[in-house]
C-alpha cells in the first residue's frame, strides 16, 4: 500500500512534468496542470510518509537498472518518512500557489516549462530522501541541482538572476563533489546505509567531508553565499520550496551519513563541538545580515541561515550529549533539531509564499517602498502575522517548541551536574539560541512592521489589493499549521525518529501549550472587557499625533534601516557595514544623503578573491586553447604515442 | 497550594501598589510629600471612565497591543514563586516559558507602536527590541547559572533552593536587578516621567494608546514589576520561615523592599546615555557568565 | 569567613572588568588601587587571621605602597599631563569586555586541572581570578595607547601575580617580597616621570605615536 502511494507520486510528478513540457499546451492549462499534480503528488507522499511513521514500520521498493553498483531501490524508513513529510506537504502547497502566483506567465514557454522543472524538483527530491541505493541518491541529488537551477533562472533576462544562477550552480557543485568523495568510501555506495570498517582516523575525515558537502546545500556560514543569492532570484513559490525543504535534504544526507558511523556514544567530542561552533555562527551571523537587507526574500533567505544555524545547534546537543554519556541532553537535542526541521519548513515556506504575495500586490520587493498593507491584502497579512510570530518563536506556535527542547538539552547539561564540557557546550548553545532569538525579534518586527504596518511608502502600495484564493489558502492553511504544531507539539514529539523521549517531555509540552494558551484567553476577556466598557462611548478615529507637524506623511514613518541600525552599528564588527554619506556643498550643504548596505563579508572577503586568482591561474592555462584543430590532432598523437610506448615498451 | 494562589490575588491587586511606593521614595529624596499611595489605582480608573480614539493608520494590531500588554504579565504569575512559596504552576521548563511570554508582549507592543505609522513610536520600537535583545542574553544566562546553583529546571526549585548568600547568588541578584531597571523602563535605563521623544524608550511606544488602552497598559507594566521584583527579591532576600505563611510574608516585604530599592536608585543616579545602555547590559550578560562558570568550576 | 574569601574573589575578578571597559583614567587608577586593597583583604582571610608579624608587615606594606601611594603618583601624573581620557584604544571598550568574558572562560577552563592544589580550601578560586588579572592587565598593555594606561596595565598584571603567589602559598622569603615590591615602585614612580617628560617633549603620551622614534 505505502510503496504503491510513493510509487504513484513520483509517477504523477514524472507525468504532469513531460505534460507540461508539450509545446501544443495552452496558456491557462500548464499553471493548473503543474500546481494540481504537485498538490496531488503531495498527498500521496505524504499519505505513505504518515503511514510509515504511525506504523512504526519501513517500507521497500526495489527494481533493477542498468548501471553498476546501482538499483532502483527506495526505502521509506523512520528518518525518510520523517523528511518526506514537508517536502511533499510544503509542494503541494506551492503547488496550488504557484497556479495563481504564475498565472499570468502561462502563455510563454518559459513559464510552461517552469513547471515541468518544478515538478522534477518535487520528484527528485522525494527520491533522495527516499533513496536506499548511492547511485540513485547521487542521481536524485543532481536532478535536484539541475532543476532548480532552471527554476531560479526563471527570469535570465536580468543580470543579477543570471549571476545568481551561477553562483548557486557552482556552490551546488562543490558541495555534490564532496559528497561525491563521500559516496568513494567503501560500505557507502552500496547500500547508502551500510556500516563502515575504517580505522577512527578517517571517521573524523568522513565527518568533516559530509558536513561540508550537506553543509553547502543547507547552508551553513561560510558555506551560505549562494542561499541569499538564489533564493531571492526564484518565483516565490519555488524559493518556498527552496528554503523550506530543498535545505533540509542537506540535513537529512549528513544524519544519513552519521548513521554509518556507528552510535552516537562511540563519536569523539570535537564533532559536538564543530556543530555547536559552525551553529552558532551561522544563526548569529544570518541574522545580522538578515537585518540590514532591504528585498524581502534576501531578508527570509538569510533568515533561513540563521534557522539552519539552529538546527545544527541542536544537532551539536545532540552529538556532545551522547558523547559524554548525557542521556537526557543527546535525546532532547535531537528532538530539538528534527522539530526544528519541521516548524521550519512550515513557517518559512508560508513567509515566502506571503512576501511572493507581498512582490506581486505592490509590485516591488523592497520593503522601503511598501506599508500599510495589512489594511488592504487581510488574509495575507494575518497568515504572514502568523508565521512572523512563529519564526520569532513565540508561543503558542510552533517556532516554541523546536527551539524549547533544544534549550531544555542544553540546560540539562548545566543542571544536572554533568561534566564540564557539557555544561561549558550547553552554555554555548544557550549563548547563541538568545541572542538569535532577540535579534530575530528585531529581524521580523521590522520586516512586518515595515511591510504590512503604518501606511504606504508608495504609490503601488498604496493601490495593493488582496491576491487570488489560490494564492492565500495555502497560506492560511500553512498558518493553521502553525499554531496546530505549538499546541498539539505533545503528540508529535514521540513520533521523531531516532529519538527515545523520556517519560516526561510530552507532559512539559502539554503544559506548556495549556500556559500559552492563557496569553491569548486573557487577551479575550480584556477585550470583552473593553468592548463592555466602550459600549455606550464614542469611539472615534483621527491622525496620529505628531508632535504638531502641519505636514504629516508617510515619509515621516521610522524606515525600516533605521530600525535596524542601532542593532547593526553595535555589531559593526561582525558584518561588512558600508555607510556612505554624500553632500553638495561643504558648509551648508542643500542635499544629504546616506546610503546604508551591507555586503556578505564571505563573499566579499573570501569568495570572490578567490575567485579571482582561480580566474588569473585558468589564464595562464588558456595559451593552450588556440583554436587550432591541427595541434588538437596533435596533443592527441602525442599522448597516444607516449601510452603505446609506455605499454609496450618500458 | 493556597498561598499560590493567594500570592497571585495579592499580585493582581497590589502590584500598582508598588509603583506608588517607588514615586513616594524618590518625592522623599526631593524633599516633597509626593503623590498618594493608592495615585497609580486613581490614574487607572479615571482612564476606565473614558472613551476611545484610534489612529488612522492603525489596524487590529493595535487594538490586541494593548490588551497582550495586560493579560501576558497576568498569565505570566502563574509561573511566578516568590521566595520559597512555590508557583501556581511549575513544570521542568517553565523559565524559558517565562522569558518567551514577555517576548511575545513585547512583540505585539512594539507592531502596535509600528502600526501608528509614527517617527516617535519607530524610534521607541527600535531602541526597545535592541535592549531587549540583550537582556534576553542576559536573562538566559542568568537563569543557566541559577538552574546550575539549584540544580533544577524550574523557577520554583530554583527558589526554593537558594537560601544562603555566595558569590553566585550575589551576582545573580546583580544581574536580575540591571534587568529590572531595564525591562521596566527605571533610570538609568529609561526615564519612566519623561515625554521628550529624544529620551524615551517605552513610554513612547504607548505615546498613541489612549482610555482603556492606556490603563491595560499601565497595569500590565505594573505587574511586570511586580513580576521582576519577585525574581530579584527571591535571590536577594532570602529567608526560609518555619512555615509557607511566613515565607509568604516575607517575600511580600520582599518584594515592597525592592520598590523601596528601586526607588532609591532612581532618585540617586541619572540616567545613562543612550549610546551606553548595550554596554551596560552586555555587563549584565558578562556577569552572569561569570556567575555560570563560577558555579560548575566550585 | 569562607563566604567572605569567596566574595572578594569575585570582586577581583570583577574589577578586571571595569578595568577592561573604562575610558577614563581616574577610575582605573582607583581601581587598580580598589585591587590592591582586595588583595591585602584577601590575604588576612586566607590566612585564617593567622597574625605574624611579618604577615601584617607585608600587608600594611603592600596596601600603602600600591593601595596608596602609587595611585597617588600616578593621579599627579594624570593631573600634570591634563589627560584624563583614554580615546579610541586598537580595540574598543565594548569588545574588551566581551574579549575579557572569553578570557575568564580560558582562565576558568584551563585553572581545572589544579585547582585543587590550592593553598586553602576558600582560595580555590583565586587561582583563575589571579589568572584572569594577569591576562586583563596583559591585554591593557597591549590594546592601549596612552602611557599611563598601560602602566596601570603593568601594576593590575603586578597584582594578578602576587595573588597568584597568595592562592599557591608559595611562601618567598621576606626579603623577596620587599624586593618586589620596592621593584614595582622604582618602576612606576621612572614611568611616571618620563611620562610627565614624554608629554612635556611631545605634548602627547600615545606611545602608538612614538613608533616614529625609530630608525
Amino acid at each position: 500500500m505505502i510503496q504503491i502511494l510513493l510509487l504513484a507520486s513520483l509517477g504523477i510528478t514524472a507525468l504532469g512534468a513531460a505534460a507540461c513540457s508539450m509545446p501544443f499546451l495552452k496558456g491557462r492549462v500548464a499553471p493548473l496542470i503543474g500546481g494540481y499534480s504537485a498538490a496531488a503528488a503531495g498527498g500521496a507522499a505524504l499519505l505513505a510518509a504518515i503511514l510509515v511513521l504511525v506504523n512504526g514500520g519501513q517500507a521497500c521498493f526495489s527494481s533493477v537498472w542498468q548501471l553498476p553498483f546501482a538499483s532502483f531501490s527506495l526505502k521509506l524508513d523512520q528518518l525518510s518518512a520523517f523528511f518526506v513529510i514537508p517536502v511533499s506537504l510544503v509542494c503541494g502547497l506551492a503547488g496550488i500557489y504557484g497556479t495563481g502566483y504564475m498565472a499570468d506567465e502561462g502563455n510563454s514557454t518559459g513559464g510552461r516549462l517552469s513547471w515541468t522543472w518544478f515538478l522534477l524538483l518535487m520528484g527528485s527530491m522525494i527520491t533522495v530522501i527516499a533513496a536506499s541505493n548511492g547511485i540513485l541518491f547521487l542521481v536524485a541529488w543532481e536532478t535536484m541541482t539541475v532543476s532548480s537551477f532552471f527554476l531560479v533562472t526563471r527570469y535570465h533576462e536580468k543580470g543579477e538572476v543570471r549571476r545568481a544562477g551561477w553562483i548557486y550552480l557552482t556552490a551546488s557543485h562543490i558541495g555534490t563533489a564532496l559528497i561525491l568523495v563521500l559516496f568513494a568510501f567503501p560500505g557507502a555506495a552500496a547500500t547508502g546505509s551500510g556500516t563502515l570498517v575504517h580505522p577512527a582516523c578517517s571517521h573524523g575525515l568522513f565527518f568533516l567531508l559530509a558536513l561540508v558537502g550537506f553543509g553547502t546545500k543547507a547552508g551553513i556560514v561560510p558555506l551560505h553565499v549562494w542561499l541569499p543569492q538564489a533564493h531571492p532570484a526564484a518565483p516565490s513559490h519555488v524559493s518556498a520550496v527552496m528554503s523550506g525543504v530543498m535545505i533540509k535534504t542537506g540535513v537529512y544526507g549528513l544524519l544519513r551519513m552519521l548513521t554509518c558511523l556507528g552510535s552516537p556514544e562511540q563519536w569523539p567530542i570535537w564533532w559536538g563541538w564543530v556543530m555547536i561552533g559552525s551553529g552558532a555562527v551561522s544563526a548569529l551571523y544570518g541574522i545580522l545580515n538578515a537585518l540590514g537587507q532591504r528585498d524581502i526574500k534576501r531578508i527570509l533567505a538569510y533568515s533561513s541561515v540563521e534557522n539552519m544555524g539552529i538546527v545544527f545547534i541542536g544537532l551539536g546537543v545532540w552529538m556532545t550529549g551522547a558523547s559524554t554519556g548525557n542521556a537526557l541532553m543527546s535525546s532532547l537535542g535531537l528532538a530539538g533539531a528534527l522539530l526544528h526541521v519541521w516548524n521550519h519548513s512550515i513557517f518559512k515556506s508560508l513567509l515566502f509564499l506571503g512576501a511572493g504575495s507581498v512582490a506581486k500586490a505592490s509590485g516591488t520587493r523592497d520593503i522601503e517602498l511598501t506599508g500599510g498593507l495589512l489594511g488592504r491584502m487581510g488574509r495575507t497579512g494575518l497568515a504572514f502575522f502568523t508565521g512572523s510570530a512563529a519564526i520569532i518563536g513565540l508561543p503558542p506556535l510552533n517556532g516554541f517548541t523546536g527551539e524549547f527542547l533544544i534549550y531544555w538539552g542544553a540546560f540539562s547539561a548545566v543542571y544536572g551536574d554533568n561534566g564540564f564540557h557539557a555544561s561549558v557546550s550547553g552554555l554555548l548553545a544557550i549563548t547563541a539560541l538568545a541572542l538569535a532569538g532577540g535579534l530575530a525579534m528585531i529581524c521580523f518586527t521590522r520586516l512586518f512592521g515595515t511591510v504590512f504596518l503604518g501606511s504606504p511608502r508608495s504609490e503601488n502600495a498604496g493601490k495593493a489589493c488582496e491576491t487570488v484564493g489560490s494564492m492565500y489558502i495555502p497560506m492560511m492553511i500553512l498558518a493553521v499549521l502553525c499554531l496546530a504544531g505549538g499546541l498539539l507539539a505533545h503528540l508529535v514529539v514521540g513520533f521523531l525518529p531516532g529519538v527515545s523521549i523520556a517519560s516526561g517531555t510530552p507532559e512539559v509540552l502539554g503544559r506548556i501549550a495549556l500556559v500559552s494558551l492563557a496569553l491569548p484567553a486573557g487577551m479575550l476577556l480584556a477585550g470583552a472587557l473593553r468592548k463592555i466598557l466602550l459600549s455606550g462611548r464614542s469611539t472615534t478615529t483621527s491622525d496620529t499625533w505628531g508632535c504638531g507637524y502641519i505636514l504629516p506623511g508617510s515619509r515621516m514613518q521610522y524606515t525600516a534601516s533605521s530600525f535596524s541600525l542601532p542593532a547593526l552599528l553595535l555589531f559593526r564588527g561582525f558584518v561588512s557595514l558600508r555607510l556612505t554619506t554624500r553632500s553638495n556643498g561643504e558648509y551648508f550643504p542643500n542635499g544629504l544623503s546616506l546610503k546604508s548596505g551591507l555586503r556578505d563579508s564571505f563573499m566579499h572577503r573570501l569568495y570572490e578573491p578567490l575567485f579571482r586568482s582561480l580566474h588569473r591561474l585558468s589564464g595562464w592555462f588558456s595559451g593552450m586553447q588556440h583554436g587550432r584543430n591541427q595541434l588538437y590532432v596533435l596533443y592527441m598523437a602525442a599522448v597516444l604515442l607516449i601510452l603505446l610506448l609506455w605499454e609496450l615498451g618500458v | 497550594m493556597i498561598q499560590s494562589m493567594v500570592h497571585v490575588l495579592l499580585a493582581l491587586i497590589s502590584a500598582p501598589l508598588l509603583q506608588g511606593v517607588i514615586n513616594r521614595v524618590k518625592a522623599f529624596f526631593g524633599g516633597r510629600r509626593g503623590q498618594p499611595l493608592l495615585q497609580p489605582y486613581f490614574d487607572m480608573i479615571r482612564l476606565l471612565r473614558k472613551g476611545a480614539v484610534y489612529g488612522n493608520t492603525t489596524t487590529w494590531i493595535f487594538r490586541i497591543s494593548s490588551l497582550a500588554a495586560a493579560a501576558g504579565p497576568a498569565a505570566i504569575l502563574a509561573l511566578l514563586p516568590l521566595g520559597r512559596v512555590p508557583a501556581m504552576l511549575s513544570f521542568n521548563g517553565d523559565m524559558i516559558v517565562l522569558v518567551y511570554m514577555l517576548a511575545a508582549v513585547r512583540f505585539l507592543m512594539v507592531l502596535g507602536a509600528m502600526d501608528t505609522g509614527s517617527s516617535f513610536e519607530g524610534m521607541g520600537a527600535s531602541r526597545e527590541v535592541l535592549l531587549a535583545a540583550l537582556s534576553e542574553v542576559a536573562f538566559m544566562l542568568c537563569l543557566a547559572a541559577l538552574a546550575a546553583a539549584a540544580g533544577s529546571f524550574s523557577l520554583s526549585g530554583v527558589y526554593r533552593e537558594m537560601d544562603t548568600f555566595g558569590p553566585v547568588s550575589v551576582m545573580s541578584a546583580t544581574v536580575l536587578l540591571i534587568l529590572l531597571l531595564s525591562e521596566n523602563c527605571r533610570i538609568p535605563v529609561d526615564d519612566p516621567r519623561t515625554h521628550l521623544e529624544l529620551t524615551m524608550i517605552h513610554e513612547v511606544m504607548v505615546l498613541d494608546h489612549c482610555g482603556i488602552d492606556l490603563c491595560l497598559i499601565q497595569y500590565g507594566s505594573a505587574l511586570k514589576l511586580w513580576v521582576f521584583s519577585a525574581l530579584f527579591s527571591g535571590i536577594c532576600f532570602p529567608f526560609a520561615g518555619r512555615s509557607l505563611w511566613a515565607d509568604l510574608l516575607a517575600g511580600l516585604a520582599g518584594v515592597f523592599a525592592t520598590a523601596v530599592v528601586t526607588g532609591v536608585i532612581e532618585s540617586t543616579m541619572a540616567r545613562i546615555r543612550m549610546k551606553r545602555l548595550p554596554e551596560m547590559l552586555s555587563l549584565a550578560s558578562v556577569l552572569a557568565l561569570t556567575a555560570f562558570l563560577w558555579e560548575i568550576l566550585v | 569567613m569562607n563566604g567572605l574569601a569567596e566574595i572578594l574573589i569575585m570582586l577581583l575578578m570583577l574589577t578586571n572588568f571595569r578595568l577592561l571597559g573604562s575610558s577614563r583614567l581616574p577610575a582605573c587608577i582607583s581601581t587598580v588601587a580598589f585591587q590592591a586593597v582586595l588583595l591585602g583583604a584577601i590575604t588576612l582571610t586566607t590566612a585564617g587571621w593567622r597574625l605574624s608579624p611579618w604577615v601584617i608587615i607585608l600587608t600594611a606594606s603592600t596596601l600603602a605602597v600600591k593601595g596608596v601611594l602609587l595611585p597617588a603618583l600616578l593621579r599627579k601624573a594624570v593631573r600634570d599631563v591634563g589627560i584624563s581620557r583614554e580615546i579610541q584604544p586598537f580595540v574598543g571598550f565594548g569588545t574588551s569586555v566581551l574579549l575579557g568574558a572569553v578570557l575568564l572562560s580560558v582562565c576558568f577552563i584551563i585553572s581545572r586541572p589544579f585547582l585543587d592544589s590550592a593553598a586553602s580550601e576558600q582560595s580555590r578560586m583565586l587561582i583563575p581570578g589571579a589568572m584572569f588579572t594577569i591576562m586583563s592587565g596583559m591585554f591593557i598593555i597591549i590594546t592601549r595607547k596612552k602611557a599611563l594606561t598601560q602602566v596601570l596595565g603593568y601594576l593590575a598584571m603586578e597584582n594578578g601575580i602576587y595573588a597568584f603567589g597568595t592562592s599557591l602559598a608559595v611562601e618567598a622569603p621576606f626579603l623577596v617580597e620587599i624586593g618586589m615590591l620596592l621593584d614595582v615602585f622604582v618602576a612606576v614612580f621612572v614611568m611616571g616621570i618620563v611620562i610627565y617628560r614624554i608629554n612635556q617633549e611631545f605634548d602627547h603620551m600615545d606611545t602608538h605615536k612614538l613608533t616614529e622614534l625609530r630608525d
